[in-house]
């Protein structure tokens, strides 16, 4: 169970020494200090999950300070201990955020009641903020489809890995549903019930990867007004999932392989080591092991993130998940754009099959989105699917028939030629009586 | 176990036999004066329950290993209103008011056992902190945090099962 930190910020040296004395039996760790700089030189080192804090102090009195405070650390739980029983200023304290204050003395029940109550508020937070990123995570969440053989396999190493607590690396092209598939790992896991938070290492800078995987504390660097909880921290108790690993700088290789290892670290500006407890999937569609040859990618690390290997096929080796895939899309794309669900034609279906798909999933995902939303018709046409596909030399011969397109150009310089044979045979490099018999051929008029 | 400046019941010289259960110290009893004037604070009418235990330690025998002072003084501390107890957290001195422990401080009628049962208690849990143990959420364990004196009577003389582990005892039935 988490122990509660507490700092004690008063003057007098009797009251920190006694209400010390009674946290500390209480079970908590308790922290003092003896003016409001103090306080604040505390709060630089370590979060804490309640301040009491003396409203009349020499120097800076308890409402500068819990202003300060608050800047620093704005989900810091505070009571406000006056000798005065001022109402002013006691709602002054309320109004700037403060759980509460006490009178002193205390009565020892009040303040157990007292202390009790905010942790429990805090706690509740959160907890609140935890459950919000699960939501988040969980309505974001997609199935995923597949029924070919490499799929099937996959969901096989799935099953096998999920209920273990081993670090899992997914490989794959772009857009083949990594992430998906480490949701798949994490929802089936005893971690479940603890978010499973996302970075995606390749789309920041090292800085920012840095801040937002370990966060930071306020003033750490330009811009870093708050004291901010990182990925990492956020992960506590479940999974967290780094996305495109193979992409991470030198030196985030190192501080990486630390808290992997470790299981601890500092938030960025910060001295407090805070102690995680987390799963780590990693996923990249680099070659690891070249970049490790390369001297670009730590060997340790490799050894480290790559215990359990998943290799999830690009599309365009399991044909037979194109079209389940395109029917869940348009189920999926129905219910949120309030649409009827479409069927698929005969040729925009041998289109989707005969296509490449170098986006992979997320291609055949965005092409469905696009169809649903151009479409009139109730069925998506190959008129609706996105014009590369039919452009592409990777879409099928067959869909344009070369005797259409033949019949179609001849018609065209036909009439560019006002319907002169001669001219449009010499238009079109060939001789007269071939051209006449292309005519004859297509049931052309001159 | 030492006992201020008050002719307790000549029962109370039982405590230690009724320790013994679940703490594993050879008792000696004795008699302390001691001017707790010096420890008065008129505006409360109340004693300085932490000085109290400074000069308390100061009678602690040389082959002692820890003094548990027992006072029928009103006593606190500067930031709560009143105490039933004070130990140092793992170490040598305690003390333990009869003050409120008594019933008639609460307007009922006097009652000796369970004054006694009370006192035994408050002793066991202020020897418990001073073995280092801290507050239990098992409320029938005497290690339990007591506001209250009703706290005090749910609870039993004797540690929990978790707390006898910390501790690494064992608790006769």
């Amino acid at each position: 169970m988490k122990t509660s930190k507490i700092l004690i910020v008063d003057d007098e040296l009797s009251v920190r020494t006694s209400l010390s004395e009674w946290f500390l039996e209480d079970g908590f760790r308790v922290e003092t200090a003896e003016s409001g700089e103090d306080a604040l030189q505390k709060m630089h080192g370590g979060p804490y999950d309640l301040i009491l804090l003396d409203i009349k102090m020499p120097g800076m009195d308890g409402i500068t300070l819990q202003k300060r405070i608050k800047e620093i650390d704005s989900d810091v739980v505070i009571i406000i201990m006056t000798a005065y029983a001022s109402v002013e200023t006691a709602v002054e304290a309320l109004k700037l955020g403060a759980f509460d204050y006490v009178t002193k003395p205390f009565d020892p029940d009040d303040l157990t009641r007292l202390v009790r109550n905010a942790l429990k508020q805090k706690d509740l937070a959160d907890e609140n903020i935890q459950l919000k990123e699960k939501i988040s995570e969980l309505s974001g969440a997609d199935e995923i489809i597949g029924e070919s053989d490499g799929m099937k396999r996959v969901f096989e190493l799935v099953d096998t890995v999920a209920e273990t607590d081993s670090t899992v690396l997914i490989r794959g092209e772009s857009g083949t549903g990594k992430e998906l598939v480490a949701r798949a790992i994490h929802s089936r896991s005893k971690r479940r019930y603890f978010p499973i938070v996302a970075v995606n290492c390749g789309a920041i800078t090292e800085t920012l990867l840095e801040s937002e995987l370990f966060g930071h504390e306020k003033g750490a660097f330009t811009g870093a007004q708050y004291r901010r909880k990182g990925k990492i921290e956020l992960a506590n108790g479940g999974t967290l999932f780094l996305d495109e690993v193979g992409d991470i700088t030198a030196k985030m290789q190192v501080d990486l392989l630390r808290v992997i290892e470790n299981k601890r670290f500092t938030r960025v500006g910060g001295n407090e080591e805070i102690q995680v407890d987390f799963r780590l999937i990693c996923a990249t569609n680099k070659n690891l092991e070249k970049l490790v040859e390369e001297e670009k990618f730590r060997e340790d690390l490799y050894y480290r993130i790559n215990v359990f290997s998943i290799f999830i096929p690009p599309l365009r080796e399991r044909k037979s998940d194109i079209m389940p895939l395109t029917n869940y899309f348009v189920k999926k794309y129905a219910r949120s754009m309030g649409k009827p669900e479409k069927k698929i034609s005969p040729t925009a279906q041998e289109m989707l099959l005969g296509y490449s798909w170098p986006g992979n999933v997320r291609e055949l995902e965005n092409a469905v989105e696009r169809a649903m939303v151009v479409g009139k018709k109730s069925e998506i046409t190959e008129a609706d699917l996105p014009l590369h596909l039919n452009g592409d030399g990777h879409a099928s011969e067959n869909l344009i028939k070369l005797d259409d397109l033949e019949k179609e150009h001849i018609k065209k310089i036909l009439e560019e030629a006002g319907g002169n044979v001669t001219r449009a045979a010499a238009l079109l490099g060939i001789d007269r009586v071939t051209l006449y018999n292309k005519i004859k051929k297509y049931g052309l008029k001159r | 176990m030492a006992f201020i400046n008050a002719h307790f019941p000549p029962f109370w010289r039982n405590l230690p036999r009724d320790l013994n259960h679940c703490v594993n110290y050879s008792f000696e009893l004795i008699d302390i004066p001691m001017n707790l004037n010096l420890f008065y604070s008129k505006e409360r009418n109340q004693y300085h329950s932490t000085l109290i235990m400074a000069q308390l330690i100061k009678h602690l025998p040389a082959d002692g290993d820890k003094i548990i002072g027992i006072t029928d003084a009103d006593i606190y501390i500067p930031i709560l209103t009143f105490l039933f107890g004070e130990a140092q957290l793992g170490g040598r001195v305690a003390l333990v008011s009869t003050y409120r422990l008594k019933n008639q401080f609460y307007g009922l009628p006097a009652d000796s056992n369970l004054l006694y049962e009370r006192v035994l208690k408050e002793i066991l849990h202020e020897l418990g902190h001073t073995m280092g143990l801290i507050h239990c959420s098992d409320f029938e364990c005497v290690m339990n945090s007591s506001t209250y004196v009703e706290n005090i009577d749910l609870k039993f003389s004797r540690f929990c099962k978790s707390c006898q582990g910390i501790l690494g005892i064992e608790c006769e039935e």
